[in-house]
């Protein structure tokens, strides 16, 4: 089970965790696109952080929802719309929550990739948060079939991610910026990918004090 | 006539797109809406609502995009205003504002627009 006051916690510590690693998601999209991505996730965590006690009495579908909203309209990158509807496809599966079981919680991440996959036409392979996403929702839902514990699953979904994030170096990019590069983003990891994985490790750690 | 509204990442290339296509059509209704609020580069959810509320009438609005978060963005904001005489046109970013302005002051309709736009993208610049 994992309750709101967790999920208020998960995106807190995301926030907090964006604004420390700010510099160096910058840095990889100085390497295939614009140097922008951690300004952008800073910028949108700080005004979703901001509004958190706004949230916290909320169902989970409505806390989710709410970051959701409030990334769309301050992130400016492509990763607002992205995250954005991330979040708030989340929270449409969540609605009136109060708290999740662990299928559930799966299938909120599950909803969030769809979301992505909806909004940025794109799919796994192509050099992008997906990536990341695509094989850590896989190891968590087989973790849980097979089952393990949230944490357990989740800590197999955060190395899938690990895994994702090293395998966008061997691959080109065909979304996004560092599409314009071709064989040029070869060797660099997609800084989406990376903000992903931020995020999951960021759940993993909250969730396993509980 | 057809409102038109143009979101780019940048203020500076979103506000001389709109006056290049004024220069043909002084009196199309057109807004741009480029950057941040705080006039940094990316695209604003809130510009683009405000550009699409400034020259929205019953004709509708066609907007005009550059590339990546510009489009994401501008898909969520029509998602939400869920009107559909409110379309995105793809096209080249100068060559379709200006036509776009031409063919609004003449009073063409939005689904004609859509039409004319995508013949549009077929011109080319040079003959080879
Ligand atoms: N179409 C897309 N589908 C999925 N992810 C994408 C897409 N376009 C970009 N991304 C992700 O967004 C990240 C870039 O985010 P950011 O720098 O904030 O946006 P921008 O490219 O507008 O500057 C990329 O590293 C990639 O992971
Ligand atoms: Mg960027």
């Amino acid at each position: 089970m994992t309750d709101s006051k967790q999920i208020i916690a998960i995106v807190e510590a995301v926030a907090n965790k964006i604004e420390a690693e700010k510099d160096f998601l910058t840095q990889l999209d100085n390497e295939i696109g614009d140097g922008d991505h951690g300004i952008n996730l800073a910028r949108g965590f700080k005004a979703v952080q901001a509004k958190l006690p706004t949230l916290a009495d909320k169902d989970i579908g409505a806390i989710l929802k709410g970051v959701g909203m409030e990334l769309v309209s301050t992130v400016g990158g492509a990763s607002g719309p992205l995250y954005g509807t991330a979040f708030m496809k989340a929270g449409n599966v969540t609605k009136g929550k109060l708290e999740l079981t662990d299928a559930e919680f799966a299938s909120a991440i599950d909803a969030a990739i769809n979301g992505v996959k909806m909004r940025g036409k794109a799919v796994e392979g192509e050099k992008t948060m997906l990536d990341a996403l695509c094989p850590a929702y896989k190891a968590l839902k087989d973790g849980l079939d097979a089952g393990k514990t949230l944490v357990d699953a989740l800590a197999d979904g955060v190395t899938a991610a690990q895994n994702g994030v090293e395998f966008t170096k061997t691959i080109i990019a065909t979304k996004g910026r560092a599409s314009y590069l071709k064989e040029r983003s070869l060797g660099h990891q997609d800084p989406g990918a990376t903000s992903s994985l931020f995020m999951l490790q960021c759940a993993l750690e909250v969730l396993r004090e509980a | 006539m057809v409102g038109i509204v143009i979101v780019s990442h940048s203020q500076k290339l979103a506000e001389g797109v709109v006056e290049l296509a004024r220069m043909m059509a002084a009196e199309a209704p057109i807004a741009a809406a480029g950057g941040l609020d705080d006039g940094n580069f990316g695209t604003s959810y809130e510009k683009i609502s405000a550009a699409i509320e400034s020259v929205y009438s019953a004709d509708g609005v066609a907007v005009l995009m550059d590339m990546g978060s510009a489009v994401m963005t501008t898909e969520m904001v029509l998602e939400d205003l869920e009107r559909d005489n409110v379309k995105m046109l793809d096209c080249p970013l100068v060559e379709g504002a200006v036509l776009a302005a031409v063919e609004s002051v003449g009073g063409i309709s939005l689904d004609a627009l859509t039409e004319r736009i995508a013949e549009a993208r077929a011109v080319k610049k040079l003959d080879n």
